[in-house]
């Protein structure tokens, strides 16, 4: 903002600043790791007290899918990371349609969510449900924790799809461009964060013997 | 950015409700935060003064137990999530950041805005329980577990705001780390920023590492009273420690959070007011570091009569004493920054010496709730009660108080009746003190803290501190009524140095033009405090 006198501050707020925004984006993650670390530690304290019961439970649970899902969320990370790339050499085109394969993968990753906890329930494995209920103590933390870590995560890829909608709005719109695409980069912090923390659920949830 | 005419002050120019709660402008958001800030202290001591008069003779006199029980942790919410933790940076972060680094706003003001509309409905949320739902919880400000989880009153909507105004304390400290490292004008090197900025830095990076960790911890206890899985409660199955543990991780730094901008706060007065200086930059600016991360370790100090192993408490004690020794730093530099300083006595600077006294009996009470054997005797007594004021009210709330008064003639441009201060400060210390030394007392003679009763030989020290309460609430009207009377009716107009500081902000008109400076600032050659090469600043 210029000053009536022609005087300019050399350093403003309010000029776009790419350095700025992927440092805050950097300090929210720290955040979002730290509110998943919380659970991480309940998860840990909960399976060492009750460790038959967790290994029990974790047998329930459908191998196959979770690969499916882990599967789908690297390449949808890889498909991202290939827009920003496709963003910075030019080709919005190419970028855009990177983006659409990235929020395909985000979809078909909430499908197989879906398909999984329904069958879940199906079962009477949610939290309220008599089946539950009547499950020994460590299996009930057992699901219930899957519930809630897998859901938290899922609302996370939500938040995700919608912030990489927005990001191809924006492209087709022409306000991300060769020179200033730093929303694409922190869509794909963001999204790569949302995929490292899979990463960790699949294998304390499903894989662990 | 559009041009906008700057002959105008930050306050003059767009005018009406919406004009400011829709501003991006820094210094408006600032404003904004201390008009709630100081209506939520004012319905925070309203209620703290209440439990005094419940407390004035033995027996129920005014309330009854629920009431009294439910009363303290409203009292303890509102004061701690809704003032204390938001308090200096919130309202003083916000409005001098930016110009004591010699830029125009935070690095993204937009999120700043953000951040207060987040912080106003977490705000009413929890302001809520008053009315609907089934009372407010009786909990204590602690939520302990498993109590919470089968009270029937309205925990669950007391936690979302604590969740919620977790998210914007997140974002506040967010945007400040970006904007230190980003924003500062050209020659402010690190080492030569004010050292407000630097406690705030320390700050914002506790914020932003603790502040999660309770967000899903409060989660937690909200899905538990939906679902009831045994996550908390031990009759089926779960293991309220885990809580403890979780809760005080959190909250444990976060009295950091409410102590380090208070520090930054007193390493700018007290230059400006001995005119020499500061003693000591480079150790106060990375003691706050060093608070920040020690901070972090030693959340078990609050546990040591809850179930630990030997080996932990004795980790965490050692861990505890070892925050004595940064937090003695600053104490000393401070002191010796007065010593051989050409003192001028103004009300700011009374302020800073009360919060040095007042601190320090704050601190050396701490130490004993510290140490392994006392605090078997102290613990839920209270002696904590007195500690933990001395450090907050005594300590963080002198420190507002100081600065208000030493940032008031910038904000405003107006000058407050510096004899009606004084006199109001003098108040407030005796009151401040005769309020809280006597329940020191009562806690090394064992009286228990969070009942509504006691019994018949804890009365004088119980009485003395109700008197004190009454003192207090005195001097904070008189204070209050004199900044409100020179808001309104001052016709001084203090320029652009009342103080003689050297800080960035001094250097800019009072109150400052809508982009901070009217012409460059001008940076001291030796750091922030050079008073031996201090920048003219002409009117």
């Amino acid at each position: 903002m210029e000053h009536a006198s022609g005087f300019v501050l050399p350093n403003s707020g309010h000029n776009r600043d790419a350095e700025a925004s992927k440092m805050g984006m950097w300090l929210f993650l720290f955040t979002e790791l730290l509110l998943f670390g919380g659970l991480f530690i309940v998860y840990m304290v909960y399976r060492m007290i009750n460790h038959e019961a967790f290994l029990l439970s974790s047998f329930e649970l459908d191998v196959t899918m979770g690969t499916i899902n882990t599967v789908v969320l690297l390449v949808s990370s890889m498909t991202i990371a290939m827009s920003i790339t496709a963003i910075q050499k030019g080709n919005i085109k190419l970028s855009v349609n990177l983006l659409y394969a990235t929020l395909a993968a985000a979809i078909i990753f909430m499908v197989i969510k879906y398909f999984e906890w329904s069958s879940k329930i199906h079962h009477g494995l949610f939290p309220g449900m008599d089946y539950y209920e009547s499950l020994p103590k460590g299996e009930g933390l057992f699901f219930y924790l899957y519930f809630f870590m897998t859901g938290l995560h899922a609302l996370h890829i939500i938040i995700g799809a919608v912030i990489i909608g927005v990001v191809i709005y924006r492209t087709k719109k022409g306000l991300v461009t060769s020179e200033k695409y730093t929303l694409t980069e922190n869509a794909g912090l963001y999204w790569h964060l949302v995929d490292l923390i899979w990463i960790y659920l699949f294998p304390l949830f499903y894989l662990i013997h | 950015m559009a041009t906008v005419s700057t002959d105008l002050n930050y306050l003059q120019g767009k005018k009406g409700l919406f004009s400011w709660i829709f501003s991006v402008d820094h210094k408006r958001i600032g404003l904004l935060y201390l008009y709630a800030l100081i209506t939520f202290f004012l319905v925070g001591v309203t209620l703290g003064i209440l439990m005094r008069l419940e407390l004035l003779n033995p027996g129920k006199d005014l309330l009854e137990a629920q009431t009294y029980n439910q009363i303290f942790t409203l009292h303890g919410v509102i004061m701690i999530f809704l003032f204390i933790i938001p308090s200096i940076p919130a309202v003083f972060g916000n409005f001098f950041l930016p110009i004591m680094l010699g830029t125009d706003d935070v690095s993204f003001p937009r999120l700043n805005l953000l951040s207060w509309w987040i912080y106003i409905i977490g705000a009413i949320m929890a302001l809520s329980t008053l009315i609907f739902g089934d009372g407010p919880a009786d909990t204590g400000w602690t939520f302990y577990a498993p109590y919470s989880v089968k009270t029937g009153t309205n925990v669950t909507m007391s936690v979302l705001a604590a969740f919620v105004l977790g998210f914007s304390s997140i974002l506040t400290g967010l945007n400040f780390i970006v904007t230190i490292h980003r924003l500062r004008t050209p020659g402010m090197t690190f080492l030569k920023m004010p050292l407000f900025a630097w406690a705030l830095y320390a700050t914002s990076w506790i914020q932003l590492l603790a502040t999660p960790i309770i967000g899903i911890t409060l989660m937690m206890i909200v899905a538990e009273r939906f679902f009831g899985v045994g996550l908390f409660d031990p009759s089926i199955g779960g293991d309220p420690i885990l809580y403890q543990h979780l809760f005080w991780i959190y909250s444990h730094p976060a009295v950091y959070i409410m102590a380090l901008p208070a520090f930054g706060i007193i390493s700018e007065l007290l230059p400006t007011f001995a005119r020499r200086t500061i003693f000591g930059y480079k150790a106060i600016a990375f003691s706050s570091l060093a608070i920040a991360f020690v901070g972090y370790f030693i959340w078990g100090h609050h546990m040591f009569t809850s179930g630990m192993s030997g080996t932990g408490r004795f980790i965490f004690s050692i861990l505890t004493f070892l925050v004595a020794i940064p937090t003695a730093i600053k104490v000393f530099n401070w002191v010796a920054t007065l010593y051989k300083g050409s003192i001028h006595v103004h009300t700011p600077l009374l302020y800073a010496l009360a919060f040095i006294f007042q601190f320090m009996i704050g601190g050396f009470t701490g130490l004993l709730l510290g140490a392994l054997a006392t605090d078997i005797h102290l613990h839920d007594t209270y002696f904590v009660v007195g500690h933990f004021h001395y450090v907050m009210f005594g300590g963080t709330g002198f420190a507002f108080f100081g600065a208000l008064h030493y940032w008031f003639p910038k904000i405003w441009g107006k000058m407050y009746n510096a004899k009606v201060a004084n006199t109001a400060f003098t108040l407030l210390f005796i009151g401040f003190n005769t309020l809280y030394f006597p329940m020191l007392i009562a806690g090394l003679m064992g009286m228990p803290r969070r009942y509504y009763d006691y019994l018949p030989e804890f009365h004088l020290p119980n009485m003395i501190s109700t008197f004190g309460s009454w003192i207090l609430a005195v001097g904070l009207i008189l204070m209050l009524g004199n900044l409100i009377y020179a808001y309104f009716k001052s016709k001084e107009k203090p320029g652009r140095n009342p103080w003689g500081g050297i800080t960035l902000e001094w250097q800019t008109q009072s109150p400052p033009p809508v982009q901070n400076f009217d012409r460059m600032p001008e940076l001291p050659k030796n750091g922030p405090y050079d008073f031996e090469h201090k920048p003219t600043i002409k009117e």
